[in-house]
């Protein structure tokens, strides 16, 4: 039995004697929340500090509304996108500072050893910034929430929008390892399911930097759209080649994972007219719009679906601490699982069995720099994919917690 | 018409986009081969430096509206200024000790200033605008060639090969080489061989700058720019041959041009086929191919 279990029923116990205090389910008075994120790479720009902010508004919000009679404290660190850093980190937490739940995790290898070590001890995962389903699927576990995002929403919401508008022929230029591998795959799948053919991809090494060869290849397959399965710089240096070429906007590109943040370093010159998977934008409605612009003040960039995911997903983890009366992991699970979500970033969300945050998704187009009105007015909403469709179907499901 | 299965037009079209990158790759080997040559310093934080001259350009151009021309002339300046006072105030004190020290310092620095430009700047970069004057391109018939990468490949060749003459061919040159081979005698012949050496540093991390600013345009620019390219950039350097001027140009061009041919073949191998080469090099010509034994 771990310490912190010990301390918790102590104190329970003596409390119970004592007085029937509300608190008295709280492991130590205090809910501890850790932010493990990438403050230094790749991912530092769609999650990184702007993520540490968007939980520390989640708390502050949720202290001056709910008015909570326990404290709340967070903790932060950098796992530099290492699996093994992060899983390090985690059991430091869980052990020893008595944390109650890692938050954020971008990065897949990281999400996933956290995962197993939060299953180990009995707490809670939550996972904005990574994107792979396996995270609700092979590997999932009933003390993970995948909150924001996943790559199967992002390539269907993006392959079959652009699929049904007439762009039938496809060419994939791909990161050749398991993540881009994996892309290429479940958007090819969407692809042919919905009446288009894919003419070929190219792997190319990563990361890269000069793309002009696969765009070539591209180019002379004479495919009317290119995939692109790759992700960060490769993607921004891929897309910013392909105007130089004249690529665009002869062929359509079609961005599988990209973010906010992707589109603002590039410029709407080189990104326009492009389509994208969305599980946010700032600018769609009034409370979007409110909330953002108060995370712009203080972060100087827009947030990205990851960010403001990670408010989302503190706030709603808290309010369930609240309605349990209890940090123990089984109680604040179940009532997450049981409150729907209903906040700026999600309307009716609902966490699956599997763990599977569902929500709308929305298909995005890029502005053309014409029609580009104000600072970070990049995107128009193409379509509003509805929770039911965004998502994989709990029908092929590949996680055992699933009953079918 | 095809060989081995590839259309020719394809064909072409990789082999100049091959060349391309060999001009960026000669560009910057260039650079390191002079100061390796010449301060037996290997100078880890070239890359920093060739980041450096892309950012300057880009901070130049939104922040001063200074325009690309003006900005190919100046971040190298400044690139170079700088490079000028940290061999006068650091790599000075190295040159009687072994090469790893130097190594050491560059690489450090190399990532105290990528760490600075990451914190002021961010992870995901800014983009850099082609000029004007370069923008659009010339369909050859075979592909679409965007004029700048044109510009790339005969402003980069006209300084390699500008700085080969001057090494090669010019008395400051011969004073150059004569004072890497016997400091004590050129300075007894009324030389000041310190500032000789400050000058090659400056000149050779000016370079590198030069090369950031051609590059600015083409990838975007980033913190990390440098250091996903500069490994490639050693290995030229050592199937060269270390120290080797025109070696490293040479090299340069035609490792670019066999990895725009693997990118036809065998894309997925087209990050490795340097190192391939590297080894092999190693194991049959320990020197390089232009050094000497």
């Amino acid at each position: 039995m771990s310490m912190k279990k010990t301390m918790s029923l102590a104190c329970g116990a003596a409390l119970a004697t004592l007085s029937a205090g509300a608190h008295a389910q709280i492991s130590g008075g205090v809910v501890k929340i850790g932010v493990l994120t990438d403050l230094s790479g790749t991912y530092s720009d769609l999650a990184g500090s702007g993520a540490v902010l968007a939980t520390k508004m989640a708390i502050e919000d949720f202290i001056a509304k709910e008015k909570p009679n326990f404290k709340i404290e967070v903790v932060t660190a950098d796992h530099q996108n290492k699996a093994d850093i992060a899983s390090n980190k985690a059991r430091e937490w869980f052990e020893r500072e008595g944390v109650d739940t890692a938050t954020e995790l971008v990065t897949t290898s990281t999400a996933l050893a956290v995962m197993k070590v939060a299953k180990e001890k009995d707490r809670i995962a939550i996972m904005n910034g990574p994107g792979s389903t396996a995270i609700t699927n092979e590997q999932c576990n009933d003390v993970s929430v995948h909150y924001a995002y996943d790559t199967y929403a992002l390539a269907n919401g993006t392959a079959k929008a652009v699929t049904k508008q007439g762009g039938k022929s496809w060419f994939f230029i791909t990161a050749d390892y398991a993540f881009g591998q994996a892309l290429e795959k479940d958007a090819s799948a969407v692809v042919t399911a919905n009446g288009g053919k894919v003419l070929g991809s190219v792997r190319h090494p990563f990361p890269g930097s000069d793309f002009s060869s696969f765009l070539l290849k591209a180019q002379a397959s004479g495919a009317q759209v290119i995939g692109l399965a790759n992700a960060g710089a490769d993607t921004t240096n891929t897309i910013k080649q392909a105007a130089e070429f004249g690529i665009t906007p002869t062929q359509t590109l079609a961005g599988l994972l990209m973010f906010i943040t992707d589109v603002h370093a590039l410029g709407l010159k080189s990104t326009q007219g492009m389509y994208l998977t969305e599980g946010f934008y700032w600018d769609l409605n009034d409370e979007t719009r409110a909330w953002s612009k108060r995370f712009f003040g203080l972060q100087k960039k827009m947030p990205t679906m990851v960010q403001a995911g990670q408010y989302s997903a503190i706030y709603h983890y808290l309010k369930a601490v609240k309605a349990a009366g209890s940090d123990d992991t089984k109680k604040v699970m179940e009532q997450m699982k049981k409150t729907p979500i209903n906040d700026f970033f999600a309307k009716n969300g609902k966490i699956r069995d599997d763990g599977r945050m569902v929500h709308d998704m929305y298909l995005m187009q890029v502005k053309k720099p014409s029609e580009s009105k104000y600072p970070w007015d990049y995107y128009t909403v193409r379509q509003v994919i509805p929770a039911a469709e965004a998502f994989q179907p709990l029908s092929l499901s590949r996680c055992a917690l699933v009953k079918k | 018409m095809e060989i081995f299965g590839v259309p020719t037009a394809l064909l072409g079209s990789q082999l100049l986009v091959g060349l391309i990158n060999g001009s960026f790759y000669a560009i910057l080997s260039l650079g390191l081969a002079i100061i390796f040559g010449l301060l037996n310093i290997i100078n880890f934080a070239h890359g920093a430096q060739y980041m450096m001259g892309a950012f300057i350009a880009w901070l130049a151009l939104t922040k001063f509206e200074v325009n690309y021309w003006v900005a190919l002339i100046a971040a190298p300046l400044l690139v170079g200024l700088l490079g000028v006072l940290l061999e006068r105030t650091m790599l000075r004190k190295l040159y009687k000790l072994d090469h790893l020290y130097g190594l050491l310092l560059t690489f450090g620095l190399a990532l105290i200033i990528e760490g600075i430009f990451r914190d002021q700047f961010g992870i995901s970069g800014e983009s850099y605008e082609v000029p004007e004057a370069l923008s659009g391109g010339i369909h050859l018939g075979f592909m679409f060639l965007p004029l700048y990468r044109a510009w790339v490949v005969v402003a980069s060749l006209t300084v390699c090969f500008g700085t080969w003459f001057m090494i090669e061919k010019t008395r400051l040159g011969a004073y150059l080489r004569a004072g890497t081979e016997n400091p004590q005698i050129v300075q007894a012949l009324g030389i000041n061989v310190p500032l000789l050496i400050t000058f090659t540093y400056g000149y050779g991390v000016a370079l590198a700058a030069f090369a950031g600013v051609l590059a600015a345009p083409v990838f975007q620019v980033n913190p990390l720019m440098g250091s996903n390219l500069i490994i490639v950039v050693f290995a030229v350097v050592v199937i060269g041959g270390m120290g080797s001027i025109l070696g490293s140009i040479v090299t340069g061009i035609g490792l670019g041009l066999i990895e725009g041919l693997t990118k036809v073949f065998y894309p997925e191998a087209s990050a490795v086929v340097v190192f391939v080469i590297m080894v092999v090099v190693l194991l049959v010509r320990p020197a390089g191919l232009f050094g000497k034994a």
